[in-house]
């Protein structure tokens, strides 16, 4: 049966929207921040794990491992350089330096890596063609059940993180009301940098999985953007598993679209996103709106 | 030496000055009432002490040491705790999570989550129910629970009675008088001028952002307080300066 191949297509790929999605997720759910640059964050750890194998010859799994603790580096400074001071000045400041800071890394990719498109997907190995068949037209590729696995493996752990860990539970304190926090020894700036380390290696993270699954260049960003936004938006801010819902129903409607006609994958998981905003009480979890 | 100084601190809310020129004195033990109408500045001075507001002018001394540039966070390792106007608890978070969290960066001491529960019982059967959904007795000895937890030299209590049942406030009170008791240092403010002399051992009177009246609360007389109060009489020599 095809229709049962579509909707587990649909739910793999779903996996990979809401690694993407799960950082906006939570930069929005614990400081009210929307990172336009999420995309584009995602689009750099992918030119930087695809230099790193290409220079130094080695899988790019092994390259993801040395990049994804150095964009949790940079998302901590990027917090700390960036956003902080715009912060202070209101909620729609660091919406402008986001957009900005996407702009400027667009622009630098431009400038260092060319225009040219480049992939993963060669450098994999037999885990590039690897898949498994179930009969009745099922089969799932080995790719597709690994970016899945990753990312229930990553949402599973935020949301451990955020209910059963100290330093969870101090960010969701702050989230909540970031004034008593601090009255109760919490040092929210911490706090926040730390969600914005978070948000940035697991950006990195998906644009590593993008680069294997498919292909970019300087401008894939913002289309990233959209497709993690979305996700966000189908399951609710600032929660996991609302999240990972989100995702997998993006991405069922993607592969249904794309079933239908291959040109209507993109407009299908725009009419979900935009049935989902037009019907405010009908979201995926009944507590949406609710932070983390 | 006093545990807390407060010497001319002027705080301000842009343009508008909700303390100015406050100086006190809080001597390690005391149990220290704040009192005056709404606007007289009491809550900001709180905040100020704390360190959730910055001053504008003036300085903070804490045990001896300059603490005016101290960020909240890390004064209350130091041991000050603040349990603010309106609660402000973790409404997301149970009742256990709400004091847990306290007890991050807190000082060493004796308090922990079993303690705050023997010294507040109604709390006991709520303990992993979320902080929203409690009622607001509950919620206010959770909030103050939650200052324990920190333990804290100095506590800083805004309003607690604000909005609770008169039995409510009777055991918050109870608990309270065990806390100045057990020798930990308080500063209240309170609106109910008899619940803030039961427990007080002195009193300052603020009117307009400045303190009009300030001395021993069994010198005082009711009368005295109320004009300051209320400003019908300016008593420039009434109180003992300390």
């Amino acid at each position: 049966m095809t229709w049962v191949n579509v909707i587990v297509q649909g739910v793999l790929l779903g996996g990979f929207y809401a690694l993407l999605a799960c950082g906006l997720s939570l930069m929005f759910g614990v400081m009210r921040i929307i990172n336009l640059a999420h995309g584009d964050i995602a689009v750099v750890g992918a030119y930087l794990v695809w230099y790193l194998a290409t220079q130094l010859s080695i899988s790019p799994f092994l390259a993801a491992l040395l990049v994804i603790p150095g964009m949790w580096v940079v998302g901590y400074a990027m917090y700390v350089l960036l956003l902080e001071r715009s912060r202070r000045a209101g909620l729609l400041v660091p919406l402008l330096t986001t957009f900005g800071l996407a702009i400027v890394i667009q622009n630098v990719l431009l400038q260092v890596f060319s225009p040219d498109v480049h992939s993963l997907l060669s450098s994999t190995g037999s885990l590039a063609t690897a898949s498994a068949s179930f009969g009745g037209g099922l089969s799932i590729s080995a790719l597709g059940a690994l970016i899945f696995a990753t990312a229930v493996v990553v949402l599973t752990g935020l949301q451990l993180f955020l209910s059963r860990t100290n330093a969870g539970r101090q960010m969701r304190a702050t989230a909540e009301d970031p004034d008593a926090a601090e009255l109760v020894g919490i040092n929210a700036r911490a706090v926040y940098a730390r969600a914005t380390a978070i948000a940035v290696a697991t950006a990195a993270l998906g644009g590593v999985f993008l680069a294997i699954r498919s292909t970019f260049d300087p401008s894939t960003g913002p289309t990233q953007l959209i497709f993690a936004f979305e996700a966000v938006v189908i399951g609710g801010f600032g929660s996991a598993w609302g999240t990972l819902a989100g995702g997998v129903v993006l991405g069922v409607a993607q592969v249904i679209g794309e079933q239908v006609n291959p040109q209507y994958a993109v407009l299908f998981g725009h009419i979900v996103f935009l049935a989902v905003l037009a019907a405010p009480r009908v979201g995926i979890l009944a507590r949406r709106g609710q932070t983390l | 030496m006093s545990l807390l100084e407060v010497r001319a601190v002027d705080a301000q809310y842009g343009l508008l000055t909700a303390v100015r020129g406050v100086t006190l004195s809080i001597e390690d033990g005391e149990t220290h009432a704040l009192v005056g109408a709404n606007g007289a500045g009491k809550t900001t001075l709180l905040r100020t002490i704390a360190g959730a507001h910055r001053p504008a002018a003036g300085t903070i001394v804490f045990d001896g040491a300059d603490i005016t540039r101290i960020p909240a966070h890390r004064r209350v390792s130091l041991g000050i705790a603040l349990v603010p106007e309106g609660r402000r608890l973790f409404p997301g978070l149970s009742v256990e999570e709400n004091l847990s969290i306290a007890g991050g960066k807190r000082r060493h001491g004796e308090w922990t989550v079993d303690r705050v529960l023997e010294a507040f019982p109604m709390l006991r059967e709520r303990r992993k129910q979320r902080a929203a959904t409690l009622s607001g007795g509950e919620q206010q000895a959770t909030a103050i629970g939650r200052a324990l937890m920190c333990n804290p030299r100095l506590v800083l209590l805004d309003e607690v009675s604000l909005g609770l049942s008169p039995i409510a406030v009777a055991a918050v009170y109870d608990s309270l008088k065990s806390l100045i008791a057990g020798g930990t240092t308080v500063v209240l403010v309170e609106q109910d001028l008899g619940r803030a002399l039961g427990v007080a051992s002195r009193v300052t009177c603020m009117l307009h952002g400045e303190v009009v009246l300030e001395g021993a609360a069994r010198e005082l007389t009711r009368d005295q307080i109320t004009a300051a109060y209320f400003g019908t009489q300016r008593p420039a020599s009434a109180g003992a300066a300390s």
